[in-house]
């Protein structure tokens, strides 16, 4: 179904409390969106955006809607508007034209990944849609906002992230707690590069001693030789730059082959439910991954309660999910202080305002966000972010006891 | 460290001519280019995945189900979906054409299927990931197991092709259909018997590869490349030969990652499929046409 | 070059500009959508087309599209923002051509299915080594292209794509290459023992095939501002022009015209209406296709018309 039926009820329901319809009245706000549900992309975009947008519709319609003043200061339902890019760019593209000018969308939430949000910055721009772009890491966030003043880069580029866990290594170390030592993997693709591009400039400034700096390409099926040769050179910590299916794959090779370095980190996925329901809370005591957030604040402890109920019970991952949520209520305050659907002015509220999101205060400077979370680990079966260890509710990290 | 590399490439090799065997009936015997073949291994390791968390039911036990049943709808989908287009196809050319754009709708089907059930998530789940000593290293007792009942496929597979009546029937159909047809074989009902065998091949090593690796309803496409490489390196209508370019491939991945670099993996097991075909046209055990 | 043209081409010749002139009009109608769904059709007008020049004469399904398409966006990755823009297209032209040469001159020997997966197989071996190299030697995989054309330029070159691999297949079927193909389609053995040598017209072709497709990559790329390996070597691309062009019916030189477009359009009608149930109904549709259109779009108009005319006359 194209149109959200949730929607199209609540809108019904309104409209029969206020008893008549008025001439200029806006029946519903338009929100567009298309991200994968078919293809390489589909599993990501299943753990971090359809979820967050489906929790977030029902949220709003729940009060009533969004409140603006041109309606009379009444509460306007959302209506979603959805399509499935199919993982390709060319889709993507197709598919925001459509939303901005066939269905007239008011708004348009930015889609999953580095590739889809970057091929479709211009039509956003044509359009003058604001772009809250979540699920792309990238270090260009600076540069792509000032070439599209209306895009918002709210995840960071590999240089934070990596840095953040240097950072964190390092300190680690000044405590007497692990060598110098570090193997480092990568997988061959757009994370796993812009993740190690930032990684071994800050390894090599902080003085450790890279004993395994390799990639690995994208669908590779069996990890046991990497992780084999690299628990032969005793390293300190493991750093996996990886996708799920890898990430999954260096946690299960290493139980097997008994790797148990101080410090085990994953890439993508280590952060997803799925992980610890997969290998057990016990057995990933200790594990780091990136991503984090503050997970013991009420705020987040009602996210993913919410979150929970409004997918089946499916809870959502420890790094983009709770990022995502927050952009589309940055855009839902922002739309209620302007208190209109002028894209324009909306625009510019999110690049000025500050924001109360389920991720705490959030307020973007040059259109991007400062200091996202970066590192997080499970202790005890939750996810605690660890660095940037400035940010409140991060953790001090433990050393990973030997598998379980 | 070279025993750590033979025994994990075997056991990779095994995984892959899981995938492959399968195919290498199906396109051999019956002639048809099955390009769902990886949604039949992605259908058959939802399967088990269900089977696993919602009646912890062993992947090994949820075998005893999945297989038959993927024997009986490869058996419709030959008799109903395939066999019109097999009878209207005037020469091999003609039919390889149908059965490519047949089942690439049948792989949307598939697909479309698991995502309406699934959703696009990635799915994992443990059984049997404990370390096992095999010559002084430690492997994945899962990847064992699957070894293990991948080689006594293979071997039941050869037994029956090379050892039964039926078996000679099924070769004599993949020499030579119209041959086969003037000696009295049922063409029609050895070709389809294969599709389905294959299927249920197909859909046993979708199983057993449940075990140890993270898949979604998406990945399919992934596997029917890999094992469209291995069939055609090992020469069509020989599942020997699939079975030889499965641990070929293997030890050239895994030798690869362990002495060379792991970031040249796939190019190094795609330049050894590449080399094998300008050398040998036919694939490894393949007959000159 | 002067071609004696029957009354019969000479319309066919002067509908065709006409057609094109009024297709290049529509981005004056609408920027948005539409000329969206236009670059989409148009793009895979062009690669199938392209693909057919080759595939349909001498029924070599190749799988390697997406080895042209990749390695032209990435000719634009490296060149665009230092050449000037006919330079660019040229290049990524010359490495079509080339990349072609050398996989036709590797191919020679194969036949039947063995050809389709070794140029799949090749594809991929070519993004793997393209993404080690960007690994190893420029750190990063993604590359930004920030070249700033409109949809509308886009548009009107893919048309011009088109129009080119129209023609080029127009011209190869009148001149003697074209005749040397019909033969070789036929009966290789035959066409050897006649004096073509095959070899040779084969490797040609696949040359004038590739260095098309190569271009289609070229003009898209601005329009992915970003591309990696992933993008732009997708075997998706290599499945589904052969797919739409066998759709169509690839012996006809305007059969992929036809395979194209009812595709493109009904996978759009299907993912606008049904979202979260485009593939079940893609397939479904699919198998429909296949069994109640058994010649292929193309096959089926012309029956149709032979009805229409029969009736009529």
């Amino acid at each position: 179904m194209r149109k959200n039926l949730i929607g199209t009820l609540a809108v019904s329901a309104a409209l029969m409390a206020a008893g008549f319809v008025h001439a200029q009245e806006i029946k519903s706000i338009k929100i567009g969106t298309a991200a994968a549900k078919t293809g390489p992309g589909a599993g990501g975009a299943g753990v971090t955006h359809w979820p967050n947008v489906k929790l977030w519709v029902a949220q709003v319609n729940k009060g009533g809607g969004i409140l603006l003043k041109s309606a009379g200061n009444k509460r306007v339902p959302v209506e979603l508007i959805e399509y499935d890019d199919r993982s390709s760019n060319d889709d993507a593209v197709k598919a925001i034209e459509r939303l901005a000018t066939q269905d007239k969308a008011d708004f348009i939430i930015a889609p999953w990944g580095t590739g889809a949000n970057l091929a479709t910055a211009p039509v956003f721009a044509k359009y003058g849609y604001p772009q809250i772009a979540v699920t792309s890491v990238t270090d260009k966030g600076p540069e792509l906002a000032k070439r599209w003043p209306n895009s918002f880069w709210l995840l960071g580029g590999g240089q934070h992230m990596a840095g953040s866990l240097v950072d964190l290594l390092k300190k680690m170390n000044a405590e007497g707690k692990i060598g110098k030592k570090v193997a480092m993997v990568h997988v061959a693709d757009g994370y796993g590069l812009d993740m190690v591009a930032g990684a071994r400039p800050a390894l090599k400034a902080a003085g450790f001693d890279v004993v395994y700096d390799k990639s690995y390409p994208l669908g590779t099926q069996d990890l046991s030789p990497i992780v084999n040769e690299i628990k032969g050179l005793g390293p300190d910590a493991f750093i996996a730059f990886s996708y799920p299916p890898d990430t999954f794959g260096f946690t299960e090779q290493s139980k097997i082959a008994g790797f148990n370095p101080k410090v085990f980190y994953v890439g993508v996925g280590g952060a997803f439910p799925v992980y610890r329901n997969k290998f057990t809370a016990a057995t990933i005591e200790g594990v780091m991954g990136t991503g984090g957030w503050d997970v013991a604040s009420p705020k987040i402890q009602d996210y993913i309660k919410a979150h929970k109920e409004a997918n089946n019970g499916g809870e959502p991952d420890a790094w983009a999910s709770s990022v995502q949520y927050a952009a589309l209520e940055m855009l839902q305050q922002a739309i209620e202080r302007v208190g209109s659907l002028d894209r324009a002015a909306v625009t510019k509220e999110l690049g000025s305002g500050e924001f109360d999101t389920v991720i705490g205060k959030l307020k973007l400077k040059g259109n991007v966000r400062e200091n996202p979370w970066a590192v997080g680990q499970w202790q005890g079966g939750s996810f605690y972010g660890l660095a940037p260890t400035n940010l409140p509710g991060a953790h001090a990290p433990v050393l990973k006891p030997a598998w379980k | 460290m070279l025993t750590a590399i033979l025994v994990a490439s075997v056991l990779l090799g095994g995984a892959y001519a899981l995938m492959a065997m399968g195919l290498t009936l199906q396109y051999g015997v019956a002639r048809i280019m099955n390009l769902a073949t990886g949604e039949t291994l992605m259908g058959a390791a939802f399967g088990s995945f269900w089977l696993f968390t919602a009646m912890q039911l062993s992947p090994l036990l949820s075998l005893l189900f999945i297989v038959p049943l993927a024997f009986a709808i490869n058996w419709a989908i030959y008799r109903w979906l395939l066999t019109p287009l097999v009878r209207r196809a005037k020469n091999q050319g003609m039919l390889e054409v149908d059965s490519i754009l047949a089942t690439f709708g049948l792989l949307f089907v598939i697909e479309g299927a698991m995502l309406a059930g699934f959703g696009g998530n990635y799915y994992s789940y443990s059984f049997l990931a404990e370390p096992v000593t095999l010559l002084g290293h430690s492997f994945g007792l899962n990847r064992v197991v699957a070894f293990g009942v991948a080689a006594l496929m293979a071997l039941a597979l050869y037994l029956g092709l090379n050892r039964t009546r039926y078996g000679t029937a099924i070769r004599a159909v993949a020499v030579d259909p119209v041959a086969a047809g003037l000696v009295a074989i049922d063409v029609p009902r050895a070709a389809a018997f294969a599709f389905a065998l294959g299927g249920a091949l197909t859909a046993c090593g979708g199983s057993l590869l449940s075990m140890f690796l993270t898949f979604n309803a998406s990945m399919g496409v992934v596997f029917t490349m890999k094992a469209l490489i291995i069939v055609i390196m090992g020469g069509v209508g020989d599942p020997r030969g699939a079975v030889i370019a499965a641990f070929l491939l293997a030890l050239v991945e895994t030798v690869v990652a362990a002495l060379v670099d792991p970031g040249l993996t796939l190019a190094a097991t795609y330049l050894l499929f590449v080399l094998t075909l300008l050398f040998r046209p036919q694939g490894l055990m393949g007959r000159r046409t | 070059m002067i071609f004696p043209m029957q009354r019969r081409e000479v319309i066919a010749v002067v509908a065709s500009t006409a057609a094109l002139a009024l297709l290049a009009g529509l981005p004056l109608a609408d920027d948005g959508f539409w000329l969206a769904l236009a670059i989409s059709i148009a793009s895979y007008v062009a690669m199938a087309t392209a693909w057919a020049l080759f595939s349909g004469p001498t029924n070599y399904v190749s799988l390697a599209t997406a080895a042209f398409f990749g390695s032209g966006a990435y000719v634009v990755s490296a060149l665009a923002e230092t050449a000037p823009w006919p330079v660019v297209l040229v290049a990524a032209a010359l490495v079509g051509a080339l990349l072609a040469l050398a996989t036709g001159l590797a191919t020679l020997r194969l036949s039947g299915v063995y050809f389709v997966i070794f140029s799949f197989g090749l594809a991929e071996l070519i993004r793997q080594l393209v993404t080690y190299y960007q690994t190893q030697v420029t750190g990063s995989v993604g590359r930004y292209i920030f070249v700033t054309i409109s949809a509308s330029e886009i548009y009107w070159q893919l048309l011009g794509l088109c129009a080119i691999a129209l023609f080029t297949g127009w011209a190869i079927q009148r001149s003697r290459l074209g005749f040397a193909l019909r033969v070789i389609g036929d009966d290789e053995t035959v066409a050897a023992h006649s004096g073509i040598d095959t070899a040779r017209v084969k490797v040609l072709l696949f040359c004038i095939s590739g260095a098309l497709i190569a271009l289609v990559g070229a003009v898209m790329a601005p329009r992915f501002t970003y591309i990696e390996p992933q993008i732009a070597y997708n075997p998706m691309v290599s499945f589904q022009v052969v797919i739409m062009a066998l759709l169509g019916g690839s012996k006809r030189l305007w059969g992929p015209l036809v395979g194209v477009i009812p595709f493109v359009l009904l996978h759009e009608w299907i993912a606008g209406r049904f979202p979260n149930h485009t593939h079940l109904l893609l397939g479904m549709v699919f198998l429909l296709v296949v069994y109640f259109v058994p010649q292929g779009v193309s096959g089926w108009l012309e029956k149709a018309w032979r009805r229409i005319r029969g009736e009529s006359a």
